[in-house]
């Protein structure tokens, strides 16, 4: 079974953000990225089907700084084959845009299945799970947190609120969107992420003209109010212990 | 033109989802700009008696067996068409497990306008959306032909969403053929604990900053000692660390206690949506600008392990 | 006709074992007397399943994979007890239990705790997770300001390496300000690399990640050679370590000090400067890095001595015998794990022993040491007027 996980990078939030000078963008000079929280899930469900059914692995991921690193890591967890997409993504590249060229891409791998996280923080023009099923004409689901393979479908469940699942058949070739992989992502040594540099070499392929149409403009970008924050307590632990107590005898708990 | 904006209503198992109505809500502000009516769109099977407390000019109602529960195919290939014949100004959906398994695909189909995560509509048709974990708010005009919006919890209440008078309903045909390739088998319930958060006032919630399965046991002591019930944000559960039945999120639990406890919770928005409804939100973290404290009415940088114990030993002294 | 030879496909064991005696002094595990006195030595010794004594035995019986099942090496603190008590100087911590840490690791095998640790020093060279930007937050409001080395591009004479937990921890960063405080008076000619700086990686060496304590010690390498200075400082055991016996073999080699050796040169110096009396009964806790490990014992006391009113006692276990705090390879980030297996703490039997000899402060010089004593101290009555502080913070406090 032939398995692509398209990830991206995505501001790292331990950093403060700021925005830049065009109020348009994030401020780049501070800004770090991490690959997408739900990516990473998806890289390890990838994974834990390789294990089971002997799947083949692709993994693609736009070339923006600190792609080699994302793409050696997942090497070195166990993913077969990996390949970066060059364009013209200077700028930021929105999912609509992404999603139309990577499909052509992804047509020529011939996935069976293709697995991506359900959404990341800088999404502003949906996911891009939904709109690469779409142009690659596949059934799309979402927030799955389990996957099995059964002949030529695919059993997931699928999250609702209030902890309900829903199990869901999905004829393959599909497109999942990951909420949470069946074990949190696995840890990988540096020293195998490095063996990886040297034993792996990371395929380039080129995206075709990138087509924003569908995404929106935006005016300016903004950091929220504080709005009222929170009343603060004492930073020491006595202290605060103390008008815990006061509030919750005022609260009538106690 | 069409001025009209169309709201794809969201029902589990009989159940009209809260963010429905605030879906609703917010389809009247950006009514007032646009000059149009508010138009709920339900899909589902002998579903017409859901719509009765709904704030909407009208609803259309589709029924079919294949639109029973929801099934992302059948979803996107009715509200496709729908949308495609109606031709509105906007159309909201939810941004949940539902609503974002249809969007995506319709943009792509039809190729309209999509904005992600609006939290609220501000005049001239202003869509804010919230993104980066709550970080950065984003401002966008209302794009043209049809707006695609999907809708964050927070920027409405759901009572503004709802009218005693019931709006007309008015079924409209569906063709949807046989051969879709997505299926339900069945529900799975989640494990039922011995609890139901979303019942008890007085939740003593743990989050990523409690480091270990073990230090839960602070929690624990605690809420014995309170009379509490402990809960938790999605990484706890994600470990393993507590049942689903104690999540408190997007995907678990929507609380309204009267005391909501945060321990070591940062306050993403997935989390912060589930307890909006608490009575009291105290939060204990050392990030001083952790994004909790700012729903939060009182707050404590003081350190979680120091702070839990002396807590608990005080509370037990004085209930002796 | 000539014999064939049987072949032979080497087991994991035997592998592994062979990869010992390539380790430096490691033909010494040929010498195992199996006198059980490194199991016996170690302080979570009676809960491993394999004590560092079996584990030798299980190689040789060539049933290695065994002890590859368990998870309990990762009690292991580091502590270098084993190796100090071993008769035949075999160099159990750094080549038997991190070896073998870093197989566990190579299979994914790695409690989420270390790995969150691990993750963020390579993301962000420090285990908390903290931002790099951060670093030198602990400068602000220092009189006069502190040089980074970076901003204010100027030759020092030393370079302070300040350390993770110093530069970031609360409790730690009270330790740091105290050095800054005392290497002020002297009038020295000082600056830090702040966001420049890198965790030293020696703990993480001796969780298993050789790769990242590799690449954390390359980035420190060449952020050193942007900079002129005379020689390294540092107030933790474990980044001394490092710089002086890990990072030279990478070709990063510069004379360094612990703070301690640094101002015990500099007694004359410093003692005029000590008017405030510290009037208490003050005893010293060896940390596994500054003492055992690296023979530093006296100059520590040496400091504390020289301060006016304070009388020095010896706990029971002291110098090559002192008890380890818990926090080293990797216990750091292990707390839950240890507490699920333990229900102890070895920085609780530490209090206890400061507390028999009627000490008012516990003295230390090891980052690690002051939150984990300051956190038993909590949890036993007895203890409840033990205060915990660095030697610096009494220096500090003696200069008025």
């Amino acid at each position: 079974m032939n398995i692509i996980v398209p990830v991206k990078l995505v501001p790292d939030l331990v950093e403060e953000l700021s925005i830049d000078a065009s109020g348009t963008a994030l401020d780049t000079a501070w800004l770090r990225m991490i690959i997408n929280e739900f990516d990473d899930h998806a890289i390890e469900q990838a994974i834990l089907l390789k294990e089971k059914t002997g799947a083949h692995v692709t993994i693609l991921s736009t070339n923006v700084e600190g792609v080699d690193d994302l793409l050696f890591a997942a090497a070195a967890k166990g993913v077969d084959r990996i390949i970066k997409l060059n364009g013209d993504i200077e700028s930021g590249v929105n999912n609509h845009a992404l999603s139309r060229a990577m499909s052509t891409i992804i047509r020529d791998l011939k996935p069976d299945l293709i697995l991506t996280g359900v959404q990341a923080h800088n999404d502003l023009d949906g996911s891009i799970g939904p709109q690469l099923a779409e142009y690659l004409e596949m059934p799309y689901i979402g927030y799955i947190s389990g996957v099995n393979v059964s002949g030529d479908k695919v059993i997931v469940r699928k999250e609702y609120p209030g902890g309900l699942i829903g199990e869901m058949q999905v004829s393959l070739p599909a497109l999942l969107g990951i909420q949470a992989a069946e074990q949190p992502p696995r840890y990988v040594a540096i020293s195998k992420v490095r063996q990886m540099m040297k034993t792996m070499s990371i395929e380039e392929l080129d995206l075709s003209s990138l087509d924003s149409s569908g995404a929106p403009i935006v005016n300016r970008l903004f950091q929220p109010e504080s709005g009222e924050r929170a009343t603060m307590l004492s930073e020491n632990a006595d202290e605060a212990a103390n008008q815990l107590i006061t509030i919750f005898k005022e609260l009538g708990t106690l | 033109m069409n001025q009209d904006i169309f709201v794809t209503i969201e029902h589990l198992r009989s159940k009209v989802s809260e963010l429905s109505y605030i879906m609703l809500a917010a389809a009247h502000d950006l009514a007032q700009g646009t000059g149009g009516e508010v138009v709920a769109i339900v899909l589902g099977q002998n579903a017409q008696g859901l719509t009765s407390d709904f704030n909407a000019d009208k609803v259309l109602y589709v029924d079919h067996p294949l639109l029973s529960d929801f099934n992302p195919e059948a979803y996107t290939k009715t509200l496709t068409r729908i949308i495609d014949e109606y031709k509105p100004r906007a159309v909201i959906f939810g941004h949940t497990t539902i609503g974002m398994d249809t969007v995506g695909g319709i943009s792509a189909h039809l190729g309209l306008p999509l904005v992600s995560s609006v939290r609220t509509i501000e005049a001239n048709s202003k869509l804010i959306s919230q993104i980066c974990g709550g970080k950065i708010m984003a401002e966008c005009n209302l794009p043209e032909p049809t707006a695609l919006i999907t809708l964050v919890p927070g920027g409405y209440k759901p009572e503004q969403g709802q009218s005693t008078q019931s709006p007309p309903v008015t079924s409209i045909p569906v063709h949807l053929e046989d051969g879709l390739r997505i299926k339900l088998n069945q529900y799975i319930e989640p494990e039922t604990g011995d609890v139901d958060i979303s019942k008890e006032p007085l939740l003593i919630a743990v989050g990523r900053g409690i480091q270990t399965q073990d230090n839960i046991t602070l929690a624990e002591e605690l809420a014995q000692a309170i009379g509490g019930v402990v809960c938790a944000s999605r990484p706890v559960v994600d470990q393993g660390w507590l049942p689903t039945s104690r999540l408190v999120g997007k995907s678990g639990s929507t609380v309204k206690p009267k005391i909501y406890l945060a321990i070591g919770i940062s306050g993403a928005p997935e989390h912060v949506e589930a307890i909006t409804g608490s009575d009291v939100i105290i939060a204990i973290n050392t990030d001083p600008i952790a994004p909790i404290f700012n729903i939060a009415k009182y707050g404590t940088t003081a350190d979680l392990f120091e702070l839990i114990p002396v807590l608990t030993e005080q509370i037990r002294n004085i209930k002796g | 006709m000539a014999t064939t030879a049987i072949s032979h496909t080497p087991s994991f064991s035997e592998t592994f074992f062979n990869s010992l005696y390539k380790g430096e002094n490691g033909e010494r595990f040929r010498t195992c007397l199996q006198c059980g006195s490194c199991s016996g030595v170690c302080p979570f010794g009676y809960l491993m399943d394999y004590p560092p004594g079996r584990m030798i035995a299980g190689l040789r019986a060539d049933e290695f994979d065994l002890v590859m099942e368990t998870d309990t090496v990762w009690m292991c603190v580091s502590c270098y007890a084993c190796a100090q008590i071993c008769p035949s100087k075999i160099p159990i911590t750094a080549g038997l239990m991190t070896r073998t840490k870093e197989e566990l690791l190579l299979a994914g095998n790695v409690p989420s705790e270390l790995q969150s640790a691990l993750e963020n020093s390579q993301r962000y060279g420090n285990p908390m997770g903290e931002s790099p930007r951060k670093r030198a937050d602990w400068t602000m409001g220092i009189q006069p300001q502190v040089t980074v080395l970076g901003r204010d591009k100027r030759p020092v004479d030393v370079l302070w390496f300040v350390g993770d937990y110093p530069s970031y921890h609360p409790r730690v960063q009270l330790v740091t300000k105290s050095l800054a405080k005392v290497l002020n008076a002297l009038g020295l000619n000082f600056g830090i690399l702040g966001p420049e700086e890198n965790s030293d990686g020696d703990t993480q060496r001796l969780a298993g990640e050789r790769g990242l304590f590799e690449m954390l010690a390359e980035k420190n390498g060449r952020m050193f050679s942007k900079y002129q200075f005379e020689r390294i400082i540092t107030s933790d055991p474990h980044a001394y370590n490092a710089l002086k016996n890990e990072y030279p073999a990478l070709g990063i080699s510069y004379p360094v000090q612990h703070y301690t050796q640094f101002l015990a040169e500099r007694i004359d110096q410093l003692k005029p400067l000590l008017k405030q009396e510290v009037q208490a009964a003050v005893t010293y806790h060896d940390p596994c890095y500054l003492g055992r490990v690296n023979g530093i014992f006296n100059e520590p006391r040496i400091l504390l001595e020289s301060i006016p009113g304070l009388k020095l006692v010896e706990m029971a276990h002291n110098q090559t015998t002192s008890l380890c705090c818990g926090g080293g390879g990797g216990g750091m980030w292990l707390d839950g794990f240890q507490w699920e297996k333990a229900h102890a703490r070895l920085s609780e039997w530490r209090v206890h022993e400061a507390v028999d000899i009627g000490a008012n402060i516990l003295a230390v010089a090891c980052p690690y040491e002051p939150p984990r004593f300051e956190d038993a101290i909590k949890t036993i009555p007895q203890a409840s007027k033990l205060m915990v502080k660095d030697i610096i913070e009494l220096l500090a406090e003696a200069l008025g």
